[in-house]
């Protein structure tokens, strides 16, 4: 609603508007997702769950959750956005996978540097700032997809990048689920 | 791994060490089967370090811990099911009560128990009246008490305390000594403590200096 004002009643780009919806969602999934597992280590609790089960099953739990957590605001934030800025989506179906892909990539990374930034005593702003150029391949294939799918008519056009999104993901999840015994 | 089943604790040539001190180096020891182990020594001697070691919560610098069961080493998924822990690092979730943090960490270690169970580990405990308050409601003693019941919780064969009476009034204290008798009945008992009536109960002490 803050960007839909700053820009008044300007016609923009729909790359533009793509992007400040992916610039809008990672930074909400920031103030979220970090605190996947600060919280559990600033309380305590970690301890307790590191005791009943292994790491790996933890992270797997942790990403779930992110992942529907960003979900959830994304089907409540997207609509209202794409109202704001008056954009009908040419492929609605398209940029619903988007998002979902998008957000699928941004749980999974965002869970693991979330675990990393954990065990650092100042905490601060550092997660976005190691997030932002971890995170900037999937963004900007996520703002190129999002945007195709605003104007373009062609699903096989799209195909590549939710390909990219896909793997993306499956290849941080993976190498997370090794690397997290050691975190 | 049932109830009855001998395991034993081999801790062989352990280091610990961070960059900027050495904590302890070349400890080896045995911890028998049936028997109380206490940990004891100044502040900052590592024990607290040296109990997460033998739990497998930290990596040593050097040397090994191995649990053996029926002359047979345990993997560390099963070291896991093998283990319950009190710490005052340790906590429980603030915004569930005492029972539905036993429930949760129930399902999370597949165990299918009906609630009545749960309710009576609290009334061991002494948290039957309470069970259904949310945890942030608990006095720092309560918190306590609900640690064991935790750590209780999948009847472990080795249970690991540190500073085991920290916050309990007498009658607390009285718990914990009945608790550890049951556990080494049932397998090990391995505490921290700086308190020397603890100790008397010790078939085994290390003292880290």
């Amino acid at each position: 609603m803050a960007i839909s004002f700053a820009v008044g009643g300007m016609e923009l780009d729909p790359a533009l508007i793509a992007a400040l919806m992916w610039v809008m969602l990672f930074f909400t999934a920031m103030t979220g997702i970090a605190r996947a597992y600060v919280q559990e280590e600033e309380t305590g609790t970690a301890l307790a769950l590191r005791l009943a089960a292994d790491s790996a099953a933890i992270y797997i739990g942790k990403v779930l959750s992110s992942f529907v957590l960003l979900v959830g605001v994304a089907i409540v934030v997207v609509p209202l956005y794409l109202v704001l800025f008056s954009v009908a989506p040419a492929m609605p179906l398209a940029l619903a996978a988007t998002v979902v892909l998008g957000c699928l990539g941004i749980a999974v990374t965002g869970t693991t540097l979330s675990a990393i930034v954990a065990q650092v005593t100042a905490q601060g702003s550092l997660m976005t700032v190691l997030s932002f150029p971890v995170m900037l391949p999937l963004l900007w294939i996520a703002i190129s997809a999002t945007s195709t799918a605003f104007v373009g008519s062609n699903l096989v056009a799209l195909a590549p990048d939710l390909a990219f999104m896909f793997f993306y993901s499956g290849m941080t999840f993976v190498a997370s689920l090794v690397l997290v015994e050691y975190i | 791994m049932g109830e009855g089943m001998a395991v034993r604790v081999d801790c062989h040539r352990l280091a610990k060490r961070y960059p900027s001190r050495q904590l302890f180096a070349n400890l080896s020891f045995t911890i028998a089967p049936n028997s109380i182990f206490v940990v004891t020594g100044h502040n900052g001697t590592g024990k607290t370090t040296l109990l997460k070691l033998v739990a497998g919560l930290v990596p040593p610098s050097e040397g090994t811990v191995q649990i053996h069961c029926q002359e047979r080493t345990l993997a560390p998924g099963e070291v896991r099911q093998t283990l319950g822990m009190v710490s005052p690092d340790l906590a429980l979730y603030d915004a569930l009560s005492g029972l539905e943090n036993l429930e949760f960490f129930a399902a999370v270690r597949g165990i299918a128990a009906p609630t009545q169970q749960f309710a009576g580990l609290l009334e061991q405990v002494g948290l039957k009246k309470r069970s259904h308050d949310l945890v942030s409601t608990y006095s720092a003693g309560m918190k306590q008490r609900l640690k064991y019941a935790h750590a209780l919780l999948h009847e472990p064969q080795i249970l690991i305390l540190d500073e085991p009476t920290s916050n309990l009034d007498s009658q607390g204290a009285q718990m914990v000594c009945d608790i550890m008798r049951r556990q080494r009945e049932r397998g090990i008992v391995i505490f921290a403590t700086n308190d020397l009536r603890e100790v008397a109960l010790a078939d085994a002490v290390l003292v880290l200096d």
